[in-house]
């Protein structure tokens, strides 16, 4: 873990002060600016009311719910097998990786091991659907920044990954794949090679952005300093995933706390960055594609034998008890507390999403900032509406 | 041409013929993305593989008042209701409403929760239902194309109602 630098520092005391200083500097007018709940750079509904002095923002409320459909009170009335089907759709980008935690959680509790064989397909899925969401984001920050051909690039290449998902699952968008004890079917014929061939596009892909925006000189003016969160804000915060370890939070839970998936057999690596910056941001998130793609491809090569499900009954109950799991998601930390009593039902889910946490330090971070960098920090800090309300 | 003269009901078949087939090549979509449909809506409007302007149809208004079309994708919640109401009141006459997916044709998934609002027609009238959870883009491109057929063959002066356009 890093300390905080003298430009940190002074970042926060600047912020922390700006409300007051502006006003006696310059008496100038306030003006209230409302974001959204319809805007292009929210990814979503989100609606961020903003008290403006001038071109700095003296106060950013964010507005979540719009995007509420009540999850954890419909988990309440579904069978366990339904439930997959729901939480697909919480954070839509990366639906294979939410759909893991809960299984793994119900696994815990039925004390269900899902065959070796299906838990390296999860993480080969896994680690696909982690593609499929953070390639849109690399793309969609150039959107944010003015430049609009990075996201037709972002879109023509989340294809090929959408292609191999759809391929082994059905599903381009929700796979609902997984089940208690192991997967509904076996990968088809080809597909490993396949796979393998869509990740160097993959790779061309992250290259191609680096060249397009990551050395660009305006990038960087718009990005380098913009947005700092500080290693122990960030811990305040709770924040988790990319952002933490773009704050130099060396935490993965793919690594540090690992239930089940094949990670500890692979060779990666987690990146951090030490400034804290939107610039951070974007850059662990390009590293995160990179070591992705390397895993798939490790993944693809050591693929064991033997079946994808293991003996579980016809009708699932889960015996009573408690079980949280937690799973590192493409946006971040995310976990399932199930409360079972023994029913076809669950008595209670908790959904711990990444988003929720991320998007809670925005009224900290926009303070003091001008107005065409809210649009930068809340795309760099990248959270998807449906994981923020659930 | 003058709008009088389309909304009086008397304009010659011929122009009106002509007038429709403008009318449909050159649809002004609206994106309203509201979940996962709004991806596939990117990937239909915005993406190489699937291009919607080959069909005439210009995906990037800047305001709901240069729009023909409103494309509503994803889950419309209670608290969201409202907000869309009042884009479609902004819109100027003819226009022409999508639902994409099946959370705002019926709530979907979601048919028995609290804050979502089954169905979009409940607060707007919808032209072309789209179904699926979330349909490819392919068939969002089909429901534009039904939807220019439907334009082709109509006639405009039942579609110039006049409301005003309501500013508060």
């Amino acid at each position: 873990m890093t300390s905080v630098t003298d430009r940190q520092k002074l970042q926060y005391i600047a912020a922390q002060a700006a409300d007051a200083r502006v006003n006696v500097e310059l008496e100038t007018e306030g003006m209230t600016l409302n974001l959204g709940p319809q805007h292009p750079a929210t990814h979503g509904t989100l609606r961020i009311i903003a008290q403006l002095d001038g071109e700095q923002v003296v106060h950013a409320e964010p507005v979540a719910g719009y995007m509420h459909r009540g999850y954890e009170k419909l988990t309440e009335v579904r069978t366990y097998p339904q439930i997959t089907t729901l939480i697909n759709r919480i954070d839509w980008l990366g639906s294979f990786a939410n759909e893991v935690p809960f299984i793994l959680a119900a696994e815990q509790l039925m004390e269900v091991e899902a065959p070796e064989r299906a838990m390296w397909i999860r993480t080969i899925l896994f680690e696909l659907s982690r593609i499929s969401n953070l390639i849109l984001f690399l793309g969609d920050m150039g959107v944010q920044l003015g430049a609009v051909t990075p996201v037709f690039f972002a879109f023509r290449d989340r294809e090929f990954v959408l292609d191999q998902i759809e391929a082994a699952t059905g599903g381009r968008f929700h796979p609902n794949f997984d089940r208690i004890g192991g997967l509904r079917d076996d990968l088809p014929k080809g597909w490993l090679e396949s796979t393998k061939g869509s990740m160097d596009k993959v790779r061309d892909f992250c290259d191609q952005i680096e060249d397009l925006l990551l050395g660009s000189e305006i990038f960087q003016t718009r990005t380098r300093g913009i947005g700092i969160v500080p290693t122990d804000v960030a811990m305040q915060y709770g924040l988790s995933g990319p952002n933490a370890r773009a704050s130099g939070i060396d935490w993965d839970v793919r690594r540090d706390n690992c239930i089940g998936l094949a990670y500890p057999e692979l060779d990666w690596k987690v990146w951090t960055h030490t400034d804290g910056d939107s610039f951070a941001r974007f850059w662990v998130r390009i590293q995160e594609v990179r070591e992705a793609a390397k895993m798939v491809d490790q993944l693809c090569d050591g693929l064991p034998a033997g079946p994808v499900m293991a003996k579980v009954p016809r009708i699932i109950k889960v015996p009573a008890g408690e079980a949280y799991v937690a799973t590192e998601n493409p946006l971040g930390e995310m976990g399932y507390y199930i409360v079972s009593e023994g029913d076809l039902t669950p008595f209670r889910v908790k959904i711990r999403s990444a988003s929720f946490s991320n998007m809670s330090i925005t009224p900290w971070l926009l303070r003091g900032v001008y107005v065409p960098d809210i649009i930068t920090i809340l795309g760099s800090l990248y959270f998807i509406l449906g994981d923020i309300d659930r | 041409m003058g709008l009088g003269l389309v909304e009086s009901g008397k304009m010659p078949k011929s122009l009106i013929k002509l007038l429709n087939v403008s009318r449909s090549y050159s649809v002004w979509v609206y994106q309203w993305g509201l979940a996962c449909c709004a991806i596939e809506m990117g990937a239909a409007f915005g993406a190489p593989r699937y291009d919607v302007m080959r069909l005439g149809v210009i995906p990037l208004p800047a305001s709901p008042r240069q729009a023909d079309l409103v494309v509503i994708s994803g889950t419309v919640t209670d608290k969201m209701a409202p907000v869309i109401r009042r884009l479609w009141e902004q819109m100027p006459d003819p226009k022409y409403v999508i639902s994409m997916g099946s959370c705002a044709n019926c709530g979907g998934p979601y048919w028995d929760s609290y804050s979502v609002t089954k169905g979009v027609d409940q607060i707007i009238p919808v032209d072309v239902y789209v179904p699926g959870c979330p349909p490819r883009p392919e068939a969002l491109l089909e429901g534009i194309v039904i939807l220019q057929d439907r334009i082709k063959n109509e006639d405009p002066s039942k579609r110039w109602v006049g409301e005003p356009i309501v500013v508060e």
